[in-house]
């Protein structure tokens, strides 16, 4: 795009051989440095790339909002431990208690609250990177800056967030009996890649779309509805397998859903180890074995479906990330 | 000399929009009327600003001068045409624009600097610096939403006159502020010209752009219409006529730094 202007004629800038010492010698050297310099378009458009280059106004990016979220508030930072725990209470209390999965799926708490702790990072990096570039538009119509900040920053607040629900997650698992696995382990860290690449990508693509419709705020609000239901949170997988839906083109349909794989690799990690070694009420392992896991308990090849779903997912991150450098050309005049 | 900012046939279009529902949108459409319309801005701007150059960049409201500026700032892009720059881009637009009310002076300063480019041992050298030109004492520990708009403002004034730029771009900001402080930006700008970098200075304020300017570019809804030197810039736009009008205030003054900020 800069072609013909990139490399400009090198003029002299010290006709004369400088002598004189101090600020002035100063100037022109580095005028002359800056001649090297090609001209550049200062619409900085060069994405993601741009965002980790520049890491320490990342950090203070999302500092601020980390901040800002509950300042004026007595709880604080108590508020993001209290949603969850009401909602997974309930669950806990209807499904759990009224529905009785407490007594067909070991551990059910854990089963739910790691399918929970995933779901939540997931819904809540969506939500908020989807309203941040309007939300900090009085930067985006003023100063030239990475635009992708925003939703990335966002990103990083909603893992800091989601951080408690993990530490949570884990005395709980740890209380169960759950020790640490080196499979387990590579399936959680596989499973939050997923949600994360994801989530990043969906941030970029609805953060742009949303300056220009807002429309795009509720969609995502709308779709956090199905978020619950659509993944083996409140029943186990194993209760979709069996069923009439698992021998149909549906399950292929459920199981090509990344945020799905990312859940149950989640707890591949937290929820599988604390399965007691099989009693006979339940019907779910293949000679009480954890490490022998699988279908129906867990799909096939869930390393296989997680890292193909990873590669699917940045896929995705690349496309939203092309999408979004077309439309930010128009941020600062529609905001 | 190298080139310092370049514009070649830039453009940029804006949209209006009348109608925003599919409601709304589908009537206009069954009556018939304009759905939307557009205007250009900037028309097809081609100029360039050597490094070192003081240029005032002067029109009428509405004649296309702030998006031209955030065209060459980076906010915007020309939809067609092109603007390149040269090295480093700061300067008096839009002070204070990424202040967040409920941070603290401190922090704001640490973020805003960020955002010009700074780096965290930067911000800290710089920092009373920064600190004491925005004269905000004991307020530096206090959410900036609880400023005055004077304090607040000289407190992005403050960070953005202390970033080491290349290029130094300045809007109609002189306005805000009183006497000592307005005082203080022009003797920044000054420094800012004695060390050979461009700056661009948009004014309205004739007495200043003489003052600080050695070449003036006009717009004319948003086409360029003279580009020359800065008398006859002046009185390309009539503006030396005007002299009378900005008589009533401090004319005793012997700077007439009345003439600063003043919004015509």
């Amino acid at each position: 795009m800069t072609a013909p202007f990139e490399n400009p004629p090198v003029t002299e800038d010290e006709t004369a051989p400088v002598v004189v010492e101090g600020p002035a010698t100063l100037a022109s050297a580095k005028a002359t440095a800056l001649a090297a310099e090609p001209l550049v378009s200062p619409f900085d458009s060069a994405g993601l790339v741009e965002v980790f280059r520049r890491r320490y106004l990342l950090k203070l990016l999302v500092q601020k909002e980390v901040q800002s979220r509950y300042q004026g508030s007595l709880l604080g930072v108590l508020w993001s431990y209290v949603q969850p725990l009401v909602r997974f209470c309930m669950y806990f209390f209807v499904i759990g208690l009224v529905f009785g999965l407490h007594k067909s799926v070991p551990n059910f708490a854990i089963h739910m609250f790691a399918a929970l702790a995933g779901v939540h990072f997931f819904t809540e990096t969506f939500s908020s990177g989807t309203r941040s570039i309007v939300r900090n538009k009085a930067i985006v119509r003023k100063m030239p800056m990475p635009r992708e900040m925003f939703p990335v920053a966002s990103v990083i607040v909603s893992a800091v967030n989601s951080f408690p629900q993990l530490l949570i997650l884990f005395v709980g698992a740890v209380a169960v009996g759950w020790r640490p696995e080196w499979q387990g382990l590579a399936a959680g860290l596989l499973g939050f890649a997923v949600l994360t690449v994801l989530g990043t990508a969906l941030a970029l693509l609805f953060s742009a779309m949303n300056v220009f419709f807002k429309d795009f705020q509720n969609i995502v609000s709308t779709f956090q509805l199905f978020t619950h239901w659509i993944v083996p949170m409140i029943y186990p997988f194993a209760k979709l397998a069996t069923s009439s839906m698992g021998h149909s083109y549906f399950y292929y349909l459920y199981m090509s859903n990344p945020l799905t794989v990312g859940v149950l690799l989640i707890q591949r990690c937290f929820w599988v180890p604390t399965i007691p070694a099989c009693p006979s009420q339940y019907t779910c392992l293949p000679n009480g074995d954890p490490s022998a896991l699988g279908y129906p308990d867990l799909p096939h090849h869930l390393f296989g479906l997680g890292l193909l779903m990873l590669a699917i997912s940045a896929v995705i991150l690349v496309m939203c990330q092309r999408a979004f450098s077309r439309l930010e050309g128009k941020f600062a005049e529609r905001l | 000399m190298s080139t310092s900012i370049l514009a070649r046939n830039a453009s940029k279009q804006f949209t209006m929009r009348y109608h925003r529902t599919i409601k709304q949108i589908t009537i206009a459409a069954m009556r018939r009327q304009q759905i939307s319309d557009t205007f250009l801005a900037v028309n097809d701007v081609s100029f360039e600003i050597e490094a070192g150059e003081s240029v005032g960049l002067m029109g009428l409201n509405g004649s296309g001068k702030s998006t031209l500026l955030k065209l060459i700032s980076g906010v915007m892009k020309p939809d067609s045409g092109q603007v390149l720059t040269r090295g480093r881009i700061a300067g008096l637009i839009a002070t204070g624009a990424g202040f967040h009310p409920q941070l603290t002076g401190r922090d704001n300063v640490f973020l805003n600097a960020a955002i010009l480019g700074m780096s965290e041992a930067e911000t800290k050298r710089k920092f009373d610096e920064i600190v004491e030109f925005a004269d905000i004492g004991k307020f530096l520990e206090t959410p900036v939403g609880h400023y005055s708009s004077g304090m607040f403002s000289r407190l992005g004034f403050a960070v953005a006159v202390h970033t080491d730029c290349d290029i130094f771009l300045v809007d109609e900001v002189l306005a805000v502020g009183d006497r000592p402080f307005k005082k203080k930006c022009m003797a920044r700008m000054e420094e800012v010209r004695a060390a050979g970098q461009t700056m661009l200075y948009v004014s309205h304020a004739a007495g200043s752009v003489r003052k600080m300017c050695d070449r003036v570019l006009v717009l004319e809804k948003g086409v360029l219409g003279f580009d020359g030197d800065v008398d006859e810039g002046i009185r390309y736009l009539k503006y030396d006529d005007d002299k009378d009008d900005e008589v009533d205030s401090e004319e005793t003054e012997e700077d007439s730094d009345d003439e600063l900020g003043a919004d015509v």
